[in-house]
């Protein structure tokens, strides 16, 4: 068993769910990700995810844009937040995946970078715009090198599309709770009880519900309904309005600690609005 | 299995194709697929679509005898495929009546597009007007400046144009928010796009309406000549008009020639030959050569032309390049230039920037062929969108001195 399936087991016999913070790698820069991956550790996170920048990211909103920019303007590559991956395992052990879109895993290599992930400690990956059908070269050389792959599952994905997904996924089956991009949301959308019922009982992988979840509110209902929660744009617009001050680490921290607050609290509350 | 025969059922022509996209936007590609494959069995929706392109586009399209081009360059017989004849003025309307005839058969009320110089963005406003869809169509601002004529047209016939101000604000970038628009109101919208690029089935499907060019091209050139053509010469961006013209000649023995936009030239990095000096990998959906760095982002492309200026290529360009079946080559902007200027000046025809490629690789080959030997071009379609952007390239004291000794 990977540190993955551990941390789902784990909390599932503790009856606690994951969560599971985005940040992308090297914004704004990749010293600050490492120290940023030690404090959501600290504060309650259970599995990381480090976005990898990419040029054309078609499954993201303008807030993980500006991100993957701001970081590619740093001249991050797949290739140095693997190496980055190697400085944070001397501080912290939480599992980490990286999302990462598929043409910087082709141009790395999948054997190279799956052997130089495993040598680092990275946990496994996350590539959305890789559906299973055309996911077999990652999925062999991940199992070969003992990393997770995890794919996703969509609001509009049909009943045979879930199990499909469910026998090819590692780890988790990423729940994408809404139809469309990535972005901070007022609230969940609708239907998404309906979905996730609907995954549920097309597979029996721990679900992760991720897209568009942007309080401890939502985090709370997104407990409720899945394994783990996975926020990301809602942190990067934290780290955007307090960009450059010197008590960043903390201040998103401090947040992660309200998501987890948000996720712990077993009376449910009422989303504001 | 033969090139004709491709793409496989799940879109891959060899290693290139397939469907590289978010879970959310499977489904929908599956639907068209379906839907698209239904269509290609009922004779209903060939009448219809070959109504449309007869009486609303104008096909056939002629196949003109270049006869003064010929004379000039002194060598081989150069045969034009007049695209820029048709209505809107280029090849993209063929693709869009057949993708909005589909949208119709899906019940959807709304179609995206994504263009760069204008011309699929007017193309698809057009069968939106005529069909009374709802259209929005994204273009990258930087080409909106570039292109404000074609941006009043879509609005003219009613369409939305949305500025992309995303990374380099031209195609690529549009094509990225256009996927990302189609993943959030997928249920509702067909994103109409507008070459042989993207997921499975775009490549397959765009092809299929495309091929009436090299059909009617076909057989346009056995009643006139008896014969085959020696060789096809097409410009190529994401490549449609080029797949158009080559694919119903795949199995006869007919050189096929693609023009990629060197722009400033191969060795400035300035350009846009993703086949010539791209590398394998996933672009919009599918897996084909792409303009892109060692650490795999993709890099900006330049043309002149702003419907060659696109990083990517359709995967069956990719898959004819290695196997050896199709040659690629390129022409910079200076050349594409003088060979704008030359059609103009010889045949009375002013081809866009992007057919002007095509007719540049000519000037250089046809001198050295034989006077027997056929040459059919693509010409994709008409200047008058590029004329501006011309008249403020071209030293227009050259052009005056030459009139004056002329």
């Amino acid at each position: 068993m990977n540190r993955i399936e551990e941390t789902f087991a784990t909390l599932k016999s503790a009856e606690r769910k994951a969560l599971v913070p985005y940040i992308m790698a090297g914004d704004p820069d990749l010293e600050t990700t490492a120290d940023l991956v030690v404090e959501l550790d600290r504060r309650g996170a259970d599995l990381v995810e480090l976005g990898v920048p990419f040029s054309d990211p078609i499954a993201d909103g303008p807030t993980i844009q500006r991100a993957a920019l701001r970081a590619l303007d740093q001249g991050t590559t797949l290739r140095n937040i693997v190496g980055t991956v190697g400085s944070i395992r001397e501080r912290s052990d939480i599992p980490i995946v990286l999302m990462t879109y598929y043409n910087p895993v082709l141009a790395y290599g999948i054997e190279d970078l799956c052997r130089d992930a495993v040598r680092t400690g990275v946990d496994g990956l996350i590539v959305p715009d890789l559906p299973p059908e055309e996911g077999g070269d990652l999925s062999d050389a991940c199992r070969r090198h003992g990393l997770t792959v995890v794919f996703l599952v969509a609001p509009t994905s049909t009943k045979a599309r879930i199990e499909l997904v469910g026998r090819h996924t590692t780890g988790f089956v990423y729940c994408v709770s809404l139809t469309g991009v990535t972005g901070a949301r007022g609230k969940l959308a609708d239907g998404v009880d309906e979905f996730m019922a609907l995954v549920r009982s097309h597979t029996d992988r721990p679900l992760g519900l991720g897209f568009g979840i942007s309080s401890p509110e939502q985090a709370n209902e997104a407990a409720r309904l899945a394994d783990g929660v996975i926020v990301g744009s809602a942190i990067i617009n934290v780290m955007e309005e307090h960009a450059g001050e010197p008590d960043l680490i903390r201040t998103v921290g401090e947040y992660v600690a309200s998501l987890r607050a948000g996720i712990d609290r077993k009376n449910p509350v009422t989303a504001p609005g | 299995m033969t090139a004709t025969a491709l793409p496989d059922k799940r879109g891959h022509f060899g290693v290139f194709g397939g469907r590289y996209v978010p879970e959310t936007l499977m489904t929908a590609l599956d639907e068209l697929l379906e839907v698209y494959e239904a269509a290609t069995r009922d004779p209903v929706f060939e009448d219809e679509f070959r109504y449309f392109l007869a009486d609303y586009v104008g096909r056939p399209s002629p196949l003109y005898f270049a006869e003064r081009l010929t004379e000039t360059l002194g060598g081989a017989r150069i045969y034009l495929k007049r695209e820029d004849l048709n209505h809107t003025g280029a090849h993209k309307i063929n693709n869009t009546i057949g993708q909005i005839l589909l949208t119709r058969r899906m019940n959807k009320p709304r179609v995206i597009a994504e263009t760069g110089a204008g011309q699929h963005g007017v193309a698809t406003a057009t069968v939106a007007a005529r069909f009374g869809l709802e259209c929005d169509v994204y273009m990258g601002t930087e080409d909106m400046e570039r292109q404000a004529l074609n941006v009043f047209r879509m609005r003219l016939m009613g369409s939305r144009v949305i500025g992309v101000d995303a990374g380099s604000r031209t195609l690529k970038d549009a094509l990225n928010e256009a996927l990302r628009d189609w993943a959030t109101n997928v249920r509702h919208t067909h994103y109409i796009i507008g070459s042989v690029a993207g997921p499975h089935p775009f490549p397959l499907m765009v092809r299929e309406f495309q091929s009436v060019i090299g059909r009617e091209a076909r057989g346009q050139i056995l009643e006139k000549e008896g014969r085959l053509p020696d060789m096809l010469v097409a410009c190529v961006g994401g490549g449609s008009n080029a797949i158009g013209l080559f694919h119903p000649f795949l199995d006869d023995e007919v050189q096929l020639v693609g023009v990629e936009g060197a722009g400033h030239g191969l060795d400035t990095g300035l350009h846009a030959a993703t086949l010539g000096q791209g590398t394998p990998g996933v672009l919009h959906g599918a897996m084909s050569y792409t303009g892109q760095d060692a650490n795999g982002q993709i890099q900006v492309a330049h043309s002149i032309s702003a419907g060659l200026d696109y990083p990517g290529v359709g995967p069956e360009h990719s898959y004819l390049k290695d196997s050896g079946r199709a040659d690629y080559v390129s022409v910079t902007d200076d050349e594409a230039l003088e060979a704008f200027e030359l059609l103009s000046r010889v045949e009375g025809i002013i081809p866009a920037l992007e057919s002007a490629h095509a007719i540049g690789h000519i000037a250089r080959i046809a001198p050295g062929m034989d006077r027997d030997q056929i040459i059919v071009a693509g010409l994709s379609g008409r200047g008058d969108k590029d004329v501006e952007q011309v008249y403020g390239f071209m030293d227009q004291e050259r052009v005056d001195q030459e009139r004056m000794e002329g």
